[in-house]
């Protein structure tokens, strides 16, 4: 059985890499005695997949990482069993199966993420730097000079922003997430501070990513969708059913 | 939501931030206004290697199973954030509480090695306490500072880092910290002074309280003598040790670092001491008697600390697990048990043999792992002189077996500048290693697993307190890379020399440690020049500077020649010798003698050699009269 959590990380746990997130959870995971399946071969690891990391200084309330389980267990009994042994920061919300495959990948469904930016205490641009962001979410183009290896390039970061607000100070977005294309909503605000003849102050923002979301849309047209509803909740009855056809412990 | 000491920007600049956040599993929290002393458990260097000692996760837990008592962890801030920390004048916090280690009533420090001394001023003037023990006693300050507490082995000559410490305790802390802490407590109440505590302090088994003794010396600047200046303060101080390892108590829910550390696993220690009496290793004398955990106390352990921790790994620690009679019961027990959840067992410090390649082929990729071998002399009178009873025939034998069951690398690791070493002894190293190539190349090609591959690693010898070679004089830095050139050459002249890769360790840094180890008062003076001029995290070869350290010794005039270049008499009084280690005076300068004359001493199980340790009545020291 494969499964979605989605889990929040909040406060201090901001400071822990990716890798580390991963290292986490898989300690956390045999700590509340969830059983997870692991890839043949001399050196067996966890089958588990992250979908989008977050880089070190960033809150979440929608991070997902999907699992394959060897023992079935329901949604409910596995929400206490995380929950028990998780650190301060860091919150299992969700627990759902989702259809097995490569296809439903979490990493290669991602196509979009919210975010909440706000200014750390003391770093916001002095005066109503609010007002203009409907302005600047309202231009058909949004032209900022990219770093790469070979020098710089022009990109446009317009088509990548896909709603953009500000309400008391908090700047709500929408952005391009996954592999096709990522927008990181820093690179929006140094785009907007910059329009504006504001200077960017270094380590100024503190960001929250709120959700990750799957794209349902067709022909051009965008859907999108929480990936954790691309998920169902596991019942106990779902779970005893498996196990008397045979599904539960085949390793 | 817990607050930080360092803000986010300062955390997002510096390397690894976890290193400063606290938060771990198993880390203990407890609430300030409920507990009456604040403990501060400190690693003076990197988190990453802090982190990995099983000492202070044995404190740790001692002291947190009280409820008065809230003890809390402190590593080295690495160099980063060391930079900001003094330009900005944070003061160094505890991981739990993030609250500076200047308010709390403790500051215990656990010594492991040498090259750690000036990581240890770093710590106190972060801390902003200071550097003196002396400064801390003044009238006026009385209890504005923390009691700073060392142990660990190098607290068994801690004549170096006297100035800086208040107290020691030596030996093992499971037996009268209680006391202490009570100690500390009733005074507190009771409103005594600083010196009135510590004056009831050095009363309690294994307590040193530096400053309530004289030492002088003679005209030579060896010591004159070394006595109490305070009525009531004991002329000798105890070691401490736990003669129950069973029932003593072991950490079940060990702290689980966020980022990898160097022992990122469950650690269980199987034993406490070894039998065997090499004579160049402290740690086999002064942990004496060996003394065993129950097979039952270890499975438990073993269940309960790898549920408590999520770790994927668990490995046996003991100074020669070969020696632990129960073995075979643990290793199977771990594999049998935990095999099937894919838990990694790592099992260090086995003697090749039949058994040993046996368990290490069912846990671990015999194509990919390598054997160890610590022959640590070449010759066999070498060997006889430093007392490893290992031949020439048990490590050929031994290699043969493994090369027959499929392991085709193997680790020697060797000692120069060990007493008596000649030329011969050195070449001997060369010629071991060839003919362990030799074993492998006779086994036929078609049976044979490509080219073998033997790492010779030679570090120098450091004479170290408590051992039979407490008397012997090291050599200079260029003596010691001509013992080395000496081996390198002699490797380029074997038959299999393509198979054999050879390392060395730095010559200057061994000097160092020697002259620390068995230091005395003044050498205190060297270590905070030295530190004064920037020395710092010394143990990573990237930040010894050899050069800081020779000036510190211009500007002190202090002759580190007289601490290294010297055989010491047999009637010198050394700087340690006040600290009774279990282990008599007369019984090492026997074994030195033995040494000098290529004689070999059995091992404590074999026959008692009278070391002095059966006195604690305990231990192998009883075992065949039970």
């Amino acid at each position: 059985m494969k499964v979605r959590i989605k889990f929040a990380k909040r406060g201090v746990m901001k400071f822990i890499g990716h890798l580390d997130v991963m290292r986490y959870f898989q300690k956390a995971l045999r700590r509340a005695r969830i059983d997870v399946k692991f890839s043949e071969g001399m050196s067996p690891h966890m089958i588990m997949s992250f979908a989008a990391p977050l880089g070190v200084g960033l809150t979440s309330e929608g991070e997902y990482v999907d699992v394959e389980l060897r023992t079935p267990i329901a949604t409910k009994k596995a929400l206490e069993q995380l929950n028990a042994v998780m650190v301060e920061g860091m919150e299992i919300l969700d627990f759902r199966r989702v259809p097995d495959g490569k296809a439903s990948k979490a990493m290669s469904l991602v196509a979009a993420a919210d975010y909440a930016v706000r200014f750390r205490k003391g770093c916001a641009p002095a005066g109503d730097w609010q007002s203009a962001i409907s302005g600047f979410f309202a231009r058909k183009s949004i032209p900022v000079i990219k770093e790469t290896k070979k020098g710089e390039t022009q990109l446009d970061i317009r088509p990548m922003i896909y709603e953009m607000k500000v309400n008391a100070g908090t700047v709500f977005m929408k952005l391009a997430a996954g592999s096709a294309a990522n927008l990181k909503p820093e690179l929006v605000m140094e785009a907007y501070l910059s329009w504006k003849g504001y200077e960017a102050k270094p380590f100024a923002l503190e960001v929250n990513r709120l959700e990750i979301y799957g794209d349902l849309g067709k022909d051009g047209r965008h859907r999108f969708v929480p990936l954790g509803e691309l998920g169902e909740t596991v019942t106990e009855e779902e779970v005893l059913s498996l196990e008397t056809a045979g599904e539960g412990q085949t390793a | 939501m817990r607050s930080l000491a360092l803000s986010d920007e300062i955390l997002l600049q510096v390397e690894k931030p976890a290193r400063y956040i606290g938060n771990e599993v198993n880390s203990v929290m407890k609430d300030p206004e409920q507990v009456a002393i604040r403990f501060a458990m400190c690693f003076p260097d990197v988190y990453e290697i802090g982190m990995s000692h099983l000492g202070i996760q044995i404190l740790y837990d001692l002291f947190n199973r009280r409820e008065d008592t809230w003890c809390e962890r402190v590593y080295s801030p690495w160099v980063d954030l060391d930079k900001v920390m003094r330009e900005r004048q944070i003061p160094l916090f505890a991981l739990e509480s993030q609250d500076p280690v200047k308010d709390f009533d403790f500051l215990g420090i656990t010594i492991q090695y040498e090259m750690c001394y000036t990581n240890i001023l770093q710590i106190l003037e972060l801390s902003q306490i200071p550097l003196m023990a002396a400064d801390r006693m003044k009238e006026g300050c009385d209890w504005a500072y923390p009691l700073v507490i060392g142990g660990g082995p190098c607290t068994y000559n801690p004549e170096p880092l006297a100035d800086f410490f208040d107290m020691f305790y030596i030996g093992e802390g499971e037996t009268s910290y209680d006391a202490l802490l009570d100690l500390y407590k009733e005074c507190r109440q009771k409103g005594l002074s600083r010196k009135e505590f510590l004056l009831k302090a050095s009363r309690i088994p294994g307590i040193y309280v530096p400053a309530f003794y004289e030492v002088t010396y003679k005209e030579d600047g060896t010591i004159a003598s070394f006595s109490p200046i305070e009525e009531g303060v004991p002329a000798a101080v105890h070691k401490q040790v736990v003669m129950d390892v069973t029932e003593a108590p072991y950490p079940k829910k060990p702290v689980v670092p966020f980022i990898k550390v160097t022992q990122d696993r469950v650690v269980l220690e199987i034993q406490r001491g070894c039998i065997r009496g090499c004579r160049f290793c402290q740690a086999g004398m002064i942990y004496r008697p060996t003394r065993e955990r129950s097979l039952q106390m270890l499975q438990e352990n073993a269940r309960d600390m790898l549920q408590n921790t999520g770790h994927e790994e668990i490995s046996l620690s003991s100074l020669s697990s070969s020696d632990y009679s129960e073995l075979e019961g643990i290793v199977n027990f771990l594999i049998d048990e935990f095999g099937e959840q894919n838990i990694n067992i790592s099992l260090p410090s086995l003697r090749i043999d039949a058994f040993s390649l046996d368990v290490m082929g069912k846990v671990q990729d015999v194509r990919k792992s390598s054997l160890t071998f610590a022959p640590e002399a070449g010759s066999q009178r070498l060997r006889d002189v430093i007392n490893k009873g290992l031949t020439e025939e048990m490590i050929l034998r031994g290699a043969d077996e493994a090369f027959h069951g499929g392991w085709n690398k193997v680790k020697l690791y060797f000692m120069l500048g060990l007493p008596t070493e000649n030329e011969e002894d050195r070449k001997a190293i060369a010629h071991l290693a060839n003919e362990i190539a030799v074993k492998y190349y006779e086994i036929p090609k078609d049976q044979r697993n490509g080219k073998c591959q033997i790492t010779v690693s030679t570090s120098f010898f450091v004479p170290k307190p408590f051992t039979p070679f407490q008397w012997a004089s090291m050599f200079r830095p260029g003596e010691y890379l001509g013992f080395a050139r000496t081996v390198n050459h002699e490797i380029k002249e074997m038959l299999n020399q393509k198979s054999i890769r050879y390392h060395w360790h730095e010559a200057d840094v061994t000097v160092l440690e020697g002259f620390l180890a068995r230091g005395d008062r003044r050498t205190s003076r060297v270590i905070l020049e030295a530190y004064r001029r920037g020395a710092l995290f010394d143990s990573w070869t990237e930040y010894w500077d050899y050069e800081k350290w020779l000036q510190a010794f211009d500007a002190t005039g202090i002759d580190m020649d007289f601490y290294t270049m010297r055989q010491r008499g047999e009637n010198e009084i050394f700087p340690w010798d006040f600290i009774d280690c279990g282990v008599t005076k007369q019984f090492l300068q026997k074994e030195w003698q033995k040494a000098l004359k290529g004689e070999v001493t059995a091992n404590c199980r074999e026959k008692c050699s009278g070391c002095g340790a059966a006195r604690y009545g305990g231990g192998v020291c009883v075992e065949s009269k039970n």
